[in-house]
């Protein structure tokens, strides 16, 4: 489990979930690797928004479109680089095993 | 179809290692397809991977004794995280690949296990339909995937979160550091010409001793910020990357401070101490990048904020420098 400490900014992520639409597959439980969601009563609920980076797994595998989010790398090379060239950030420094 | 071992050899090993340096990564890639490791029958499961030859290594070795088919997608050499927010580990590709290869002529069943994190660019309805291949979704780490396997394509809870132990920060900091190293060329270049400028217009022996002081102290900077700041990150307070790397700047320019006193005048004491604080500050946002913890809405933010104070606090230290030659 990662690091209690290791927390990043509060109140600042675009995670949406419309708890309507939700079928309670429980997929985006499955997927996000920092535990932001819980099934309760059949249904997603968020227990922990502020853990979220933003990857969009959850959305990305949500067969109603009940989870909604600006997916993108967290990583202030990326955010520079589409500063100055007015693209989308994205990883592009070359396939290391972990850089974004 | 190719079998491939489990065993890591000394020269993928230096291949891993020179990986971390940075060096050569643009050519570090397996050839896509399908390939069996153990004694794979037409039950053994699929295992969906990167063609990272990182990856690739990282996973075979993990499956010693184990009987599976690697279904590896062409991911231009990146690895899974990566790969699936840029979308090359995606849908798509995982679609065409089961296809290329004719896998539902070569296993009777018709699951895949997908690595967790590569959940970013699948939808695993979406795979289901465009080829008939239900998507399991394995774990983080491939470590845990002969347990995994074991207990019938289970993951724990543990399995599914992702860690960022001291460790698995220090690795990161070769590359992060390399990088930083890079553009420091033209901020050293820069610093020498500036040092030798002084009360008789341009002297060779102040761009030496004033301009190399400059660039240790820049380098002092990097090395805060790209390798203490990762490493110490749990225990450095804050939680904005700019302001932690500014915090340990300020530390250890507070340590250095009676060296750089008895060295140069209270100036460019100064002038050092804003310097390392603004370059440590500077290198720990950028790792940001290496982080499975930050989200690009929480770096922008962060960003907006230290850029112009990491601005401010550099140009006022290379103009009390400059000053101080006078």
């Amino acid at each position: 489990m990662l690091d209690e400490k290791l927390r990043y900014l509060k109140d600042v992520v675009s995670l949406q979930l419309n708890r309507e639409k939700c079928i309670g597959c429980g997929l985006c439980t499955t997927v996000c690797p920092h535990a932001v969601f819980d099934l309760v009563d059949g249904k997603a609920r968020l227990i922990d928004r502020n853990r979220c980076m933003e990857c969009g797994a959850c959305a990305r595998n949500c067969p109603t479109a009940a989870i909604t989010v600006h997916p993108g790398v967290g990583c202030a090379s990326a955010i520079v680089h589409s500063w100055l060239t007015g693209k989308e950030p994205s990883c592009d420094c070359g396939g290391g095993s972990d850089c974004c | 179809m190719p079998r491939i071992s489990t065993a890591v050899g000394w020269r993928d090993r230096l291949g891993h290692w020179a990986m971390r340096w940075g060096i050569g990564r643009q050519r570090y890639r397996v050839a896509p397809g399908l390939y069996g490791v153990g004694a794979p029958d037409a039950d053994a499961p699929v295992l969906v991977t990167a063609n990272y030859k990182m990856t690739f290594d990282l996973l075979r070795r993990e499956l010693a004794g184990v009987s599976a088919w690697l279904l590896v997608l062409d991911t231009k050499g990146i690895n899974v995280w990566c790969a699936a927010g840029k979308g090359s580990f995606g849908t798509q590709e995982v679609i065409t690949r089961v296809q290329a290869t004719t896998l539902a002529q070569v296993v009777r069943h018709r699951t895949l296990v997908v690595p967790q994190l590569g959940a970013p660019g699948v939808a695993a309805h979406e795979v289901a339909r465009g080829c008939g291949f239900r998507v399991v979704y394995g774990p983080v780490r491939a470590k845990d995937l002969p347990t995994f396997l074991a207990a019938g394509l289970r993951a724990t809870a543990t399995m599914r979160r992702v860690t960022f132990s001291p460790l698995e920060r220090l690795v990161l900091t070769p590359v992060e550091l390399t990088g930083m190293l890079r553009s420091s060329l033209w901020v050293a270049a820069t610093l020498l010409l500036l040092g030798g400028i002084g009360p008789q217009i341009f002297s060779l022996a102040a761009a030496w001793h004033r301009g190399g002081a400059a660039v240790l102290v820049h380098l002092l900077g990097v090395l805060t910020g790209a390798v203490l700041t990762p490493v110490l990150l749990p225990w450095l307070p804050g939680r904005a990357f700019a302001a932690k790397g500014a915090l340990a700047g300020a530390g250890i320019a507070a340590l250095l401070l009676p060296l750089l006193l008895s060295r140069g005048g209270a100036l460019t004491s100064v002038a050092a101490v804003l310097a390392i604080t603004a370059v440590s500050s500077w290198c720990a946002m950028h790792f940001t990048g290496a982080t499975p913890f930050t989200s690009p809405s929480g770096v922008e933010k962060e960003m907006r904020r230290a850029i112009p104070l990491q601005l401010a606090a550099a140009l006022t230290a290379v103009l009390l420098w400059l000053v101080s030659a006078f």
